[in-house]
């Protein structure tokens, strides 16, 4: 069968369409405002960037941990099969350290960070941000870091000084003795 | 492994102590079927060949997946789940099985496992990834969209930070080379650059840091310098050796950082935000760092370092009568390609380079070969890699040196097998 010359022309047009449209990279991801993405937006800066609005208390917490975290982390953060939470300050040159948030978590930011993405384990994002705040300052009490009445929010929680700031050496990019 | 009555070495043949044969006489002579060290004197009359049921009727139909064998039904990932059941279901690791494999590739069945909550059952439908933080444009991407970019392809493997464990406690654990190191897989990945992909939702110039986040109930995350994205390296993997890569190994999507702590190749991710500096997160502080004697902590210890160990034998692959064995191994490095890997069968007193068939491969799982003689006294095995690097693999003690007791992330200390007069083989602290 012949190629009529009709047809070869509609050929050679579609080709020299096709070649028309500029190539642009593959870009097939669609824009999504910062807003839509904030039931994701979970991550919290050492600066604490990302902390949401909300408070809470050692006492307020307290009672939360008793329901929610002392089954698997012990009634004081101790002893508990899924590991300490409190104590151990000041052991870490010793042979018997004990790391725990107290004694070894460099940043608070960290807590509320883990424990709202990923605690209780069997129910991660079931606690308010109001009701991290106060587990967070319950364990932070525990640890002797904050004193009983202080409150945790968005601005002071970035301000408490974990005992084991300092303790830690970056080895990226290179090692930062 | 073969074994043939014991003959005497020549000095040509003879690579080091206690009967560790050269890898030239590997290399010229193949496999010992014959040859000055392996020939075997009496031959064994075997009995007359039978035609098996098999070969008598027509076997079983077509499947839509193969499976292994029955008769390879032992070949399984050990699981070891990290916490008293009701406690932490789902936090846990499955070691690969290396004593029962050979080559190199990691069967995508048997490829170790670690998760921190599970393995979520995603459907790929409705499986969204984000880029977003320091960007001009935030992107969603589904799945579909994803499998339309062009593919890379890497070859390397996944090692996780915690591997080796078993040889953090104070007393040699009597596990297999699999439950010991197993920790570690090798497959052939493809997927999307991810540098394509922050390409275009356009990395403002503040934007120094990856944050990358699983969708399982942990929400693993973990923070990436974005160099190891912008140069190239870090991709999206969606293929796992040929096949959509498998639930417990971030089915539909995970991220693959080569050379890096296994737990930074993020599975079943969903995110990743631009940031100017690292958010420190859980398992950047108080997990995957390293105590040192003094009270400090290594941190951002990303590269696994260079690493061997003997599979065969090892404990479960024990010595028969005396004579010629095969002694094989993997070697690895996150710095690069395996340059050297020497053995010992004297404990460390006299070292035989091995025969490394691949030499190409970089940051992927080598195999190594050394024929070894022996005499049906008691041994010691051990293999040490050295990489591009010129890294050398430490012994336990001098890497546990400035670390505080039990520390076991990135442990690439030299592996000691200890072989009795009867074959059987131990785990050893030398
Ligand atoms: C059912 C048991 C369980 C409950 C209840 C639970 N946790 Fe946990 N928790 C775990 C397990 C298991 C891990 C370790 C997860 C992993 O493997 O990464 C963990 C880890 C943690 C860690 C990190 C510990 C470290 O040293 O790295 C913190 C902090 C924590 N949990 C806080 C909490 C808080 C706060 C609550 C209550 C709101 C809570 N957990 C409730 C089981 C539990």
């Amino acid at each position: 069968m012949s190629t009529s010359k009709f047809g070869s022309k509609l050929i050679l047009a579609a080709v020299a369409l096709t070649f028309a449209m500029p190539l642009h990279a593959q870009n097939l991801g669609q824009v999504v405002g910062e807003g839509d993405l904030a039931n994701w937006d979970i991550s919290i800066g050492r600066d604490g960037v990302g902390l949401p609005t909300g408070s809470g208390t050692s006492s307020e917490g307290s009672a939360i941990w008793s329901e929610q975290c002392s089954a698997c982390h012990g009634e004081n953060g101790k002893g508990g099969p899924a590991g300490d939470l409190v104590g151990g300050i000041g052991s870490l040159t010793s042979l018997e350290h004990n790391k725990t948030v107290g004694s070894f978590w460099p940043y608070s930011t960290t807590l509320f960070d883990y424990v709202r993405r990923a605690m209780p384990y069997y129910a991660p994002g079931s606690l308010s941000d109001d009701e991290v705040y106060s587990i967070v300052a319950y364990l932070l009490n525990q640890n002797e870091i904050i004193t009983d009445d202080a409150i945790m929010d968005a601005e002071s929680l970035p301000q408490v000084e974990m005992p084991n700031a300092d303790g830690f050496i970056s080895y990226w990019p290179v090692a930062n003795q | 492994m073969t074994s043939s009555k014991l003959l005497p070495l020549s000095t040509e043949e003879h690579a080091a102590g206690n009967g560790l044969v050269s890898r030239r006489w590997l290399l010229r002579t193949g496999f010992p079927a014959a040859g000055a060290v392996g020939l075997s004197s009496g031959l064994v009359q075997a009995e007359e060949l039978r035609v098996p049921d098999w070969s008598s009727s027509p076997g079983l139909d077509l499947t839509g997946y193969g499976q292994p064998s029955p008769f390879e039904s032992e070949v399984v990932r050990p699981t070891l789940p990290l916490f008293p059941e009701g406690i932490g279901d789902g936090s846990g690791v499955s070691f690969t099985p290396l004593e029962k494999l050979a080559g190199t590739i990691t069967p995508n069945g048997l490829f170790f496992e670690r998760h921190h909550s599970g393995i979520p059952e995603i459907d790929p439908t409705a499986h969204q990834f984000a880029i977003h933080g320091l960007v001009e444009r935030p992107l969603v991407f589904t799945v579909e969209a994803l499998l339309r970019y062009p593919m890379v392809t890497k070859t390397c493997f996944i090692e996780c930070a915690g591997n080796s464990l078993f040889n953090s406690f104070d007393e040699a654990q009597q596990r297999t080379a699999g439950e010991i190191h197993g920790l570690i897989g090798n497959a052939e990945w493809a997927g999307v650059s991810l540098a394509q992909l922050l390409d275009e939702a356009g990395v403002s110039p503040q934007g120094k840091w990856l944050v990358a986040e699983g969708a399982d109930a942990a929400k693993m995350s973990r923070s990436i310098p974005i160099e190891k994205a912008m140069d190239g390296d870090a991709f999206i993997a969606l293929y796992q050796n040929g096949e959509r890569i498998r639930p417990e190994q971030g089915y539909p999507m995970r991220l693959v950082v080569p050379g890096w702590q296994g737990s930074m190749n993020v599975k079943w991710l969903r995110r990743i935000k631009v940031v100017s500096a690292p958010v420190y997160a859980k398992d950047e502080t108080s997990k995957y760092t390293l105590l040192q004697k003094d009270g400090k902590s290594r941190q951002f210890t990303y590269e696994m370092g260079v690493k061997s160990v003997i599979t065969s034998p090892s404990p479960g692959r024990e010595l028969g009568a005396p004579g010629l064995y095969q002694i094989s191994g993997l070697a690895w490095s996150g710095a690069g390609r395996i340059t050297k890997v020497e053995v010992s069968a004297d404990g460390g007193a006299s070292w035989a380079e091995a025969m490394i068939p691949d030499q190409t491969s970089t940051r992927a799982l080598t195999r190594f070969q050394l024929p070894w003689q022996w005499s049906g006294q008691s041994a010691t095995l051990m293999s040490r890699a050295t990489d591009e690097a010129g890294a050398v693999q430490p012994t336990r003690e001098a890497w546990y040196e400035p670390y505080a007791a039990n520390q076991l992330f990135h442990q690439n200390a030299i592996q000691v097998w200890a072989v009795s007069h009867d074959g059987g083989i131990r785990n050893v602290y030398v």
